[in-house]
């Protein structure tokens, strides 16, 4: 490099914007197909409405002031927070299972930021023109052209940020009323807060930051890589291919057929650099897995849409493991999955979301706990009868009022007391702890090891919940304490 | 970035090599990166401006005052209530907090102030408040005497979870007992009888509950209990049964308090418990009264909670 003096002598690296060229071919398609079905999600998703009896009437909403995530059909509680956990688990082995098959597809055609940043260089394309276009913009004189280009394009992506910004905040309260709100001035301070944060960094990051974010900020870029094995399909350069024995070279006069150039001692690469120029890393593929390389394919683009032109075949550059690009007679590049750490990744995948279904399915309309009063586990009454006190944990995870009722089995009838309270009324989405006590006669009290508690929702009386509690007594206690001395 | 870098890749390092290929490379930071460092030192010194920072001496630096002053409404022992303003810092900020959730409970304490007894108790919701602002008062105040879950300790306080109340187990008489405190006496009876006497009348009080007990004895004793020379039936009743206005205790149940009789296996042992208490009589019952020390609110509170959470009733 011919700064490379300069560079050493500077500690600091200097920020060398990236031009990226547009390019078609099958990747750039799948990566505008995600962006496109991603961004309507995205920004749509908060405006669907969807009809509830109670509650909010939008379909996803992320009530942190009420306690409840509205998705759909299923409102979720902060009892349900074992949930979430599956859910990160399950984010967590996807990405690993992934990575370890297809290399880093997350970063190439996911991640937000690849997204944003994609959408961003769009934009600059759109308004300032191609590579060359842009280049030469970037090195005129600041002028009226320049100002109204590159401002513009600025100016559109702060409006995508803001409005990336708004979209993120609608999600945590009622969509219309927040738009009322915010442009009257009367949101909530976090809605502000929110928006102006998020914008800022979203603009920071895909206007700005860029592949600088990826290379100098992003922790994921750094873990995925532990990730790959040998048999890993990454995007790779066919190095073997492109160089030959001497190393690559253009196709000058006599070295523009295949023939020639294999004669010649020279490989398939002609050294167009398209598949440099575009990289949105800025990186060069033909150097070989680099730590900045986020495998978002458009250097396989790049380069077959060359060697469609020239003749020769496609696939210098593609998708292939480290293991089939070393060995003597390479394969046909195809996903490997009969390894260790890629099935035992689908395992956990598979049973994670198979226990995901099984928790959502059997979820009932409330949650119920009871727990023996253990201070102290029993009390004599004045009549010999042998008092056990409960408390009864109802969680209503309806949107609405709900009323139960409390029973108790394998016991006399007026042995349960709910004391005074004449009526187990839990308000939507709400717990009640009632407490309870139950006296039994002394002889039945020893004979009484479990009893069950009944706990019916009277609007829903099929989906009464049964709980299991000890009853404890004086001998019972007793033999316990013997038992142990003799274990 | 590498779009003009050397085409074979090549890094600068350090020339620092370990186990031959370990190498130390010197990769420049980028220059935003160090702009980032300059910010935050700036961040620093607006931060000075506004918190505390600074050690001087044995003080501190508050940043400019008035430039990000607490103003909070503090009590004062004896339960003035002043306006203060402060510099920030975490022990304003909290009792800022926790004015903030007074206000919030005392929405809660005013229900409970306002309903009668019975109306409480048959409101769930409200129970649950009375259950645990009720256990919090009772394991700041009762707990040393009564016990964490108010089971008490034979021979020291009386257990509040069974169904037996010396001075009655109604709203009233335990907003009373909580109010006026109480205050429990026997008179010793070494000097009145004799040491027979004194262990007949041991088996009669044995019997009432029908515990172990010398029948012969006990008949002796049931005459001197209702005898006018020990006159035991005047504070106890003639059934053994005590009486709620004094606190007499009731001598007919299975329920313990100044003696452990339930732990005692032998006659003999639970005959001299028994006797111990008539020969020295008592004077240790006593609960101090809290009207001076908690709240209205909060006695009225504790009332529910130890009638209705715990064992009141009768």
């Amino acid at each position: 490099m011919s700064s490379s003096s300069e560079d050493t002598a500077s500690l600091y690296q200097k920020h060398i914007p990236i031009h990226t060229r547009s390019v078609k071919g099958k990747f750039r398609n799948f990566k505008t197909a995600v962006l496109v079905l991603a961004y309507t999600v995205y920004f749509l998703l908060p405006w669907l409405p969807w009809h509830r009896a109670n509650g909010s009437h939008q379909a996803v909403l992320f009530d942190l002031a009420a306690r409840r995530f509205y998705l759909f059909d299923l409102v979720i509680y902060p009892q349900d927070i074992f949930l979430l956990s599956l859910l990160l688990f399950i984010a967590a082995t996807l990405l690993f299972f992934v990575t370890g098959l297809v290399g880093r597809a997350w970063c190439g055609f996911f991640c937000f930021q690849t997204l944003w940043t994609d959408l961003f260089i769009m934009i600059e394309h759109w308004i300032q023109g191609e590579r060359p276009a842009r280049i030469r913009l970037s090195k005129q004189p600041w002028g009226a052209e320049k100002v109204l280009k590159i401002g513009g394009s600025h100016v559109l992506m702060i409006a995508i940020s803001f409005w990336t910004a708004f979209t993120f905040a609608i999600y945590y309260t009622d969509a219309h009323q927040f738009v009322i709100d915010f442009l009257s001035g009367n949101a909530a301070q976090a809605g502000y807060i929110t928006v102006l944060a998020l914008g800022f960094a979203t603009y920071l990051a895909g206007g700005l930051g860029r592949e600088q974010i990826c290379i100098y900020i992003c922790p994921y870029a750094r873990f995925q890589a532990v990730m790959y094995e040998a048999e890993t399909l990454a995007v790779s350069y066919d190095a073997r291919r492109g160089e030959g024995s001497k190393g690559r070279v253009i196709p000058i006069k006599g070295l523009r057929t295949q023939e020639e150039r294999h004669v010649a001692g020279h490989g398939d690469c002609i050294d167009c650099g398209f598949c440099v120029q575009v990289c949105p890393t800025g990186i060069d593929i033909r150097n070989g897995l680099q730590y900045q390389c986020i495998s978002c394919g458009l250097c396989i683009d790049a380069c077959n849409n060359i060697m469609d032109s020239v003749g020769y075949p496609r696939g210098l550059i593609r998708y292939d493991s480290e293991k089939n690009l070393a060995s003597a007679q390479p394969e046909k590049p195809q996903i490997k999955w009969k390894r260790l750490k890629v099935v035992g990744y689908a395992v956990a995948l598979l049973s994670m979301i198979a226990f995901m279904i099984y928790t959502l399915g059997t979820r009932t309309a409330a949650e119920v706990q009871v727990q023996q009063i253990r201070q102290p586990l029993f009390v004599e009454l004045s009549d010999g009868k042998i008092r056990n006190r409960y408390d009864i944990h109802i969680v209503n995870k309806t949107e609405r009022e709900e009323v139960f009722t409390i029973h108790a089995t394998g016991i006399p009838e007026d042995a349960l007391s709910l004391g005074h309270v004449s009526e187990i009324k839990a308000r939507a989405g709400k717990d009640l702890t009632i407490a309870a006590k139950v006296d039994l006669e002394h002889d039945l009290a020893e004979r009484v090891h479990e009893i069950k508690f009944i706990i019916t929702p009277l609007s829903n009386p099929q989906e009464a919940i049964v709980r299991e509690v000890n009853f404890s007594s004086k001998q019972k206690e007793h033999d316990e304490k013997e038992q142990d001395s003799h274990d | 970035m590498s779009q003009d870098k050397d085409k074979t890749g090549a890094v600068t390092t350090t020339g620092h090599r370990w186990d031959d290929t370990l190498e130390e490379f010197s990769n420049p930071l980028p220059r935003w990166w160090v702009w980032t460092f300059y910010l935050s030192a700036i961040f620093t010194v607006v931060y000075w401006l506004f918190y505390p920072a600074w050690p001087v001496g044995n003080t501190y630096t508050i940043g400019i005052p008035g430039w990000n002053s607490i103003n909070y409404t503090a009590t004062q022992p004896d339960g003035k209530e002043v306006q203060k303003s402060t510099h920030w810092n975490m022990r304003a900020l909290l009792a800022k907090d926790m004015n903030d959730l007074h206000a919030k409970q005392k929405q809660y304490f005013d229900k409970v102030a306002a309903l009668p007894y019975e109306k409480v108790a048959q409101d769930a919701e409200l129970m649950q408040f009375v259950n645990s602002a009720g256990k919090t008062l009772f394991s700041d105040n009762c707990k040393p005497c009564h016990q964490a879950g108010g089971q008490g300790k034979i021979t020291f306080a009386p257990n509040l979870i069974d169904d037996s109340w010396m001075y009655g187990g109604s709203y009233e008489k335990i907003h009373q007992t909580l109010t006026g405190g109480r205050r429990g006496f026997m008179p010793a009876f070494k000097e009145v009888l004799s040491d027979a006497q004194i262990t007949q009348l041991a088996n009669y009080v044995l019997s009432l509950s029908g515990d172990l007990h010398d029948a012969k004895a006990a008949k002796a004793g049931d005459a001197l209990f209702h005898g006018e020379t020990a006159a035991c039936y005047f504070c106890h009743g003639a059934d053994g049964k005590g009486k709620v206005e004094m606190g007499s205790a009731n001598l007919a149940d299975k329920i313990w308090l100044w003696v452990n009789i339930p732990e005692d296996k032998t006659v003999e042992s639970k005959v001299a418990d028994v006797k111990n208490v008539i020969n020295a009589g008592l004077n240790r019952g006593v609960m101090p009264n809290w009207d001076t020390r908690l709240k209205p609110e909060q006695i009225k509170l504790l009332t529910v909670y130890v009638h209705d959470s715990l064992g009141g009733g009768k």
